[in-house]
């Protein structure tokens, strides 16, 4: 079958001279493009409308702009607004920065270390994230000091993955992911004893390891708000060095790129980003693995594109799994990404087998 | 072990450069100097004389271990040397710009891995460079018509502007070489480094690459490629035989593919013939 492929394709290619079956032109992206938005504007109106009380898409819409009109004149909201603005929104705003920044540095590390199965996971920054936010919880420290523990925690947990790693001046991928899978199992077991010890807010941190967006207010989503845009942007402005990465470390060095600088830029970032998403929401498996290979797909490798992109997929995907949650008795996002996720990563190990 | 060191390449007559360039003062060469190069524990590159000047196309040659890719590495300033210095253009390699010297030096890696679902045209472009990038990472000048007209350049003279948008996962291994070809070229290097560029090809493609890149050599480009195969890398102007890191014999084709060479650097019996025009390595046995 593959061969018939082939052979047909090389017909094609000797009587048209431009095959354009597969071709990706801009022009063929724009379309994509506004459907993920809509898909992603969908999301967010299903999401606010739905729960105890339904309210209609049309309803949302006028709320949400009601909302923007007050904000400047401190006006009172009345009625479902409230709910929109002051319940359901926050949640919504939450899943979105979690879904983007988990997608995004999913994106960045799979380019960066040149791996299929790379994550926000590897390297064990998320895991180090988790644990300082549970520390924090534990210790009842002060809930907008929550990220910075988590983000402390996250570098720390790359620190010592990438000395773990470290081959004189280099660090080479396959060590790398050994050495960050083998931090992420101790700093998770940490967190499980915190956990088990800390009977009185037991409740609260397994929710928050098992990923929940339950506890999101108004306060957290500015807390974490420019960890996220600093992480992401970093990364962003970084596409065109990570295109050039994919050629290889030597093509890369010899066109100018330094390699180590920019593995150790994209980590840092990365780290800064993970930390944002698993601060208040606990860890959410499979979004930032899954997502990037979605687009990849449809959009192209190109991390220029490729990277915003993800972004908006991942935030429209985990908006949905958190309403999927919310609504049946799967209860918690993180159950539900990794319910969705887990088969599709057995997929891509059986594609990446066949190939 | 052996005498014959510290030999220069020489080779007989430097075609004329045929760019519209005035001719400038710098010797165009790149050049190894007493070069001593060190990968992991041991020296794998000892006391290398060469010159490779442009307009020629010299193959590296010499058993697995000799020092070939070490060689390169080092010619192309990824590795530091031990001892020596590489010249570019008549000027230590460790004094040019980032920038500068990623134009100038193009490298084309062995078994280079290009993105699957990335486009050819794309691909290609990469090749333009981030020498001038913000600390090498992030692009500050804006994409031009030069950029434009150099990827479009590059994709003709490797005959892969056909499919220049098709995706990089359809393509054969032979079409896959020459669009790395393409990447190195669109930086218009004046010096192309190649590791293997036929390894894991069939003959005919084998012989494709090396006919687009005696193209470019016929252009002005000095070519170094290391090669395996004795009977392709007879088809290049120069050959520098290495063995244990150590230049053993250099020059032409007819003075490096020797029996005796051979027998010292390969531990093989090999008879070498003269087959229209060409020399033929037959091993024995």
């Amino acid at each position: 079958m593959v061969g018939g492929e082939r052979e047909n394709r090389e017909v094609l290619l000797l009587t048209t001279v431009h095959d354009s079956s597969s071709t990706l032109p801009p022009r063929r992206l724009l379309p994509r493009t506004l459907a993920l938005l809509a898909v992603l504007l969908a999301s967010i109106v299903l999401a606010v409308g739905l729960g105890s009380v339904f309210i209609p898409p049309g309803e949302v819409l006028g709320a949400l702009w009601r909302g923007l009109l007050s904000l400047g004149s401190r006006a009172e909201l009345s009625g479902n607004d409230i709910i929109v603005w002051q319940i359901r929104l926050p949640r919504v705003v939450m899943g979105l920065i979690v879904g983007a920044c988990l997608s995004v540095c999913g994106a960045a590390f799979q380019g960066v270390f040149r791996n299929p199965l790379a994550d926000p996971y590897l390297l064990g920054v998320a895991s180090g994230g988790a644990l300082g936010a549970t520390v924090g919880i534990v210790a009842g420290w002060p809930r907008s000091s929550i990220p910075l523990s988590a983000l402390a925690f996250a570098l720390a947990a790359v620190g010592t993955t990438l000395a773990l790693s470290r081959e004189g001046r280099r660090f080479p991928p396959t060590r790398l992911i050994l050495a960050g899978v083998v931090v992420g199992s101790v700093l998770s077991a940490f967190t499980t004893f915190l956990i088990l010890r800390g009977e009185d807010r037991a409740r609260q941190v397994l929710a928050y390891t098992l990923g929940d967006l339950g506890f999101s207010g108004w306060r957290d989503v500015v807390t974490v708000l420019p960890y996220a845009v600093i992480g992401c942007g970093v990364l962003m402005a970084l596409a065109r060095a990570l295109d050039t990465l994919q050629l290889g470390d030597l093509t890369a060095r010899s066109l100018g790129v330094p390699v180590e600088r920019l593995r150790l830029l994209v980590v840092l970032a990365a780290s800064a980003a993970t930390a944002a998403a698993v601060a208040y929401v606990g860890i959410i498996g499979f979004v930032g693995l899954v997502v990037p290979h979605l687009v990849r797909l449809v959009w192209g490798a190109g991390h220029r594109v490729l990277l915003p992109v993800s972004a908006v997929a991942g935030a429209a995907l985990l908006v949905l799994a958190d309403l999927l949650s919310r609504t049946t008795i799967l209860s918690q996002v993180g159950v539900v990404t990794t319910l969705l996720g887990g088969p599709f990563f057995l997929w891509l190990l059986a594609r990446g087998r066949s190939d | 072990m052996t005498e014959i060191q510290d030999i220069q390449i020489q080779v007989a007559q430097t075609p004329e450069p045929q760019t519209a360039e005035p001719q400038s003062l710098e010797p165009q060469t790149l050049e190894a100097r007493a070069l001593h190069v060190r990968a992991g524990t041991f020296t794998a590159v000892q006391d290398v004389n060469a010159t490779f000047p442009a307009g020629v196309f010299t193959a590296v040659i010499g058993p697995n271990g000799a020092g070939k890719s070490t060689l390169l590495r080092a010619l192309l300033g990824l590795s530091t040397p031990e001892r020596g210095e590489v010249r570019l253009l008549g000027r230590r390699l460790a004094d040019w710009p980032r920038a500068a010297r990623a134009q100038t030096l193009a490298y084309l890696a062995q078994g280079e891995g290009l993105p699957d679902t990335a486009q050819v045209r794309d691909v290609v472009a990469l090749g333009r460079g981030a020498g001038a990038w913000r600390w090498g990472l992030i692009p500050t000048r804006p994409w031009t018509d030069a950029d434009e007209f150099a990827v479009t350049d590059a994709l003709t003279r490797t005959d892969t502007l056909r499919f220049e948008h098709r995706r990089v996962s359809e393509l054969s291994g032979g079409e896959r070489q020459r669009v790395s070809l393409a990447r190195a070229l669109a930086s218009q290097p004046r010096f192309l480094l190649l590791d293997e560029p036929t390894n894991h090809l069939d003959l005919a493609y084998a012989l494709d690459v090396i006919r687009y890149v005696r193209c470019e050599v016929a252009g002005g480009l000095g070519v170094v490629a290391v090669l395996h195969d004795l009977n392709l890398a007879a088809r290049a102007d120069a050959l520098l035989l290495l063995h244990e890191g150590r230049v053993l014999a250099a020059g032409s084709p007819a003075e490096v593919l020797t029996p005796a060479l051979l027998h010292t650097a390969y531990g093989i019996q090999a008879q070498v013939i003269r087959h229209e025009g060409r020399l033929v390595v037959l091993p024995q046995g």
